[in-house]
């Protein structure tokens, strides 16, 4: 029977909650709804309203009450209900979460998972729509884990509850109703270990998140003009996995880096620098980055302009070849 | 799946949370909570029982004497260039003190950064303390050693940890209440806010303990706050609101321990706001003849927490030289045994910046931790050569 991503989520949720009774489910509509995605679907129903609770609608109050319940000795997993509705607790987590196990010399331990349903491409309003794993990404005492397929939602979920270290644990939301046949549980690679979901010979391609279908995408249509282009899922963007993009890259010459993300400072830019430091001799082309523009995330009619897709990881393709 | 038929049901009251009160009594009283006038009168409240020893009694004093000492070594320290920064708790002796006291062993405070007396009451290390403002490390003392947890600087962040804290120990049924200090400033950031709405909602065993020092570093309270008392917000958030004389030790103990009973009977949190008055600067870094008269400070000096309790020991006959002398000695030999933990302490170990970030750092930073190493041998090197 086909799993969506979102099933996967859940279940690796339940499954993780029946391990674990120290493991706590929170957030805004999580309880009584199931969550706007339905990804709490049933923990309240199977758990009870003091493993799986809705708390009030102040997103520093869920990141900073997380922090005093891991502190006690739970476990919790916070979910901010959209991406765009992060930064109110963006202290929290850059002062408090990220820092407070250095701060105090490893005593305290906060396996905090904060789970963020990101990225566009469903027509949402505006603020429901972005993408803003660098700022995590950026901040020291953070894991950042993104799944790209339901198999890695349900394991990468699993992995990043078990994580004694803070997880942000984005999920691609455009593809929480993407299907695969895998039976759960599964249990996929470490998320530190990048994943090369379909090996080529011309080009490297990396990705995570939303935009591995469409790398795949891109792939198969890129066959079709007789370019072999290699997909790699980083899976983890906290922390990178270098090695294996260093390895691809030494493989095929050429790289290109897709995010959603606008393309100023994203990821993208962090890859480029360890790929040039890692792989300079073996590079046939300047990496280029196939990413949204560096403006706002745009109204509903126009993200289709904006967002990457495979026409634009073809023209990168394109681009980086020609050289 | 069908929709609801009947009308969404109120929320669950939890039985050990039943508490049918009048929310009017949640308003502060017209005075603030005063057991001790300044020349240490006692006056005898009802609501207020004074139910300590009098050993009790001068301990309270003791820890307030120790406190200013130490907090007065720490500026000098400063100003010989071995602190950074320090930020003086002088004036908020009895404020820390008597709150900090009215807490059971197991019960877990959430400081800001100015709680030296409240951390002194837990036992937590002084000269430990002190390495977080001289730059030696971010912290250290293990938070649950002493249930003191690390002080924090973003301005009344911590009262979320607290708060999420006390809902573990809910949770979990265990009878622990959690304190958290901030002060009036602190009353206008967004996080205590969203502290006591969780904490209202979720009746958690919390204490919201406010130093109302009348400052946030120049900023008097009238520019922070149009409420008639900071005490007063806490009936928003469906909790009471209690105001007390932040410069007597009694008063602040006795209002304190009743908020601590409410909250182990399964009651939920209380605000607490305590009337007293930074004596010193914000930091050393500041200079505070800038925004307050020598008039203000002079009017400051007469409701010293410490003289009070002293006049009130002298009044009850628990006051003497041998007395004097014996706390007057500890206090010295702990400003001593600080001064040695901080003078000319050697800085961290530039390797450990490593160590705590991650409990599994793989693929985080090896070549950086590599490079500091290499960075370290070449500078030793170099030294040797010279």
């Amino acid at each position: 029977m086909a799993v969506t991503m979102a099933q996967a989520i859940n279940q690796a949720l339940k499954d993780a909650m029946g391990a674990d009774d120290r493991v706590l489910m929170f957030g805004e509509d999580v309880g009584r709804l199931g969550g706007v995605f339905r990804v709490t679907d049933g923990l309240q129903e199977m758990f009870g309203e003091e493993r799986c609770f809705d708390t009030p609608l102040a997103e520093s109050g869920i990141i900073g009450t997380a922090i005093g319940l891991a502190m006690y000795g739970y476990r919790p997993i916070a979910e901010m209900q959209f991406d765009g509705f992060t930064y109110p607790a963006f202290e929290q987590i850059v002062s408090h979460l990220a820092k407070m196990p250095n701060r105090s010399r490893g005593t305290v331990k906060l396996p905090v998972t904060v789970r963020i349903p990101f990225g566009g491409g469903i027509g949402a309003v505006e603020h429901h729509s972005e993408s803003p794993e660098a700022y995590w990404a950026h901040t020291a005492g953070l894991k950042v884990f993104t799944p790209g397929t339901p198999e890695d939602g349900y394991s990468m979920m699993r992995e990043a509850i078990e994580s004694d270290d803070p997880v942000i644990f984005l999920e691609p939301k455009r593809r929480y109703w993407m299907k695969s046949d895998q039976q759960l549980p599964v249990t996929t690679q470490p998320a530190r270990e990048a994943v090369v979901r379909r090996e080529g010979t011309d080009v490297s391609v990396f990705c995570y998140g939303p935009m591995v279908r469409t790398a795949m995408e891109a792939a198969d249509a890129a066959a079709d003009e007789g370019w072999s282009l290699e997909i790699v899922d980083l899976r983890s963007l906290a922390p990178l996995d270098t090695a294996s993009i260093v390895a691809s890259v030494k493989r095929t010459g050429r790289a290109i880096v897709v995010h959603e993300a606008a393309r100023n400072l994203g990821l993208g830019a962090e890859i480029a620098a360890r790929i040039q430091e890692g792989a300079f001799y073996h590079l046939e082309a300047p990496v280029l980055r196939a990413t949204g523009f560096d403006t706002p995330y745009p109204p509903a009619k126009l993200e289709e302009y904006w967002l990457p897709d495979v026409d634009r990881i073809l023209d990168a393709v394109e681009r980086s070849l020609a050289y | 799946m069908s929709e609801p038929t009947t009308e969404p049901s109120a929320p669950t009251d939890r039985p050990d949370g039943a508490e049918e009160v009048d929310p009017l009594t949640w308003l502060p009283a017209d005075e603030p909570v005063h057991l001790v006038d300044a020349d240490g009168t006692y006056h005898e409240d009802p609501d207020h029982p004074l139910d300590l020893t009098d050993e009790q009694l001068r301990e309270l004093y003791r820890l307030m004497v120790v406190t200013r000492k130490v907090d007065r070594e720490a500026i000098n320290l400063q100003r010989q260039g071995q602190l950074g920064v320090y930020a003086s708790c002088m004036g908020q002796e009895a404020a820390q003190v008597g709150s900090a006291y009215a807490l059971g062993t197991d019960d877990w405070i959430f400081p800001s950064y100015r709680e030296l007396g409240a951390a002194l009451v837990r036992e937590v290390d002084a000269a430990g303390l002190l390495h977080l403002y001289r730059g030696t490390w971010l912290s250290d003392h293990d938070p649950y050693e002493h249930n003191f947890a690390l002080m924090s600087i973003p301005i009344g962040t911590q009262a979320l940890h607290a708060t999420g804290f006390a809902m573990g120990a809910k949770f979990d049924g265990k009878p622990i209440v959690a304190m958290t200090y901030f002060g009036d400033g602190g009353t206008s950031e967004g996080d205590p806010h969203e502290a006591m709405t969780f904490a209202g909602v979720m009746r958690s065993p919390v204490i919201f303990f406010v130093q109302n020092n009348q400052y946030a570093i120049s900023v008097p309270l009238a520019k922070q706050t149009a409420a008639p008392t900071l005490a007063h917000k806490a009936i928003g958030y469906g909790l009471p609101g209690r105001r007390c004389d932040g410069n007597d030790v009694l008063a602040t103990y006795a209002v304190t321990r009743r908020a601590v009973e409410r909250a182990r009977a399964g009651h939920g949190p209380t605000f607490i706001e305590a009337m007293t008055y930074r004596m010193e600067a914000h930091t050393t870094s500041d200079d505070p003849s800038r925004y307050r008269t020598k008039e203000e400070l002079d009017a400051a000096a007469l409701t010293d927490p410490i003289a009070r309790m002293r006049n009130f020991l002298t009044k009850r006959d628990l006051y003497d030289a041998e007395l004097e002398t014996a706390i007057d000695d500890q206090a010295k030999a702990t400003a001593t045994y600080v001064r040695a933990g901080i003078y000319d302490a050697p800085h961290g170990d530039p390797m450990e910046l490593f160590e705590h970030v991650y409990t599994d750092p793989r693929g985080h930073f090896e070549d950086q931790v590599a490079q500091l190493r290499a960075e370290l041998d070449s500078a030793g090197d170099a030294e040797g050569q010279g």
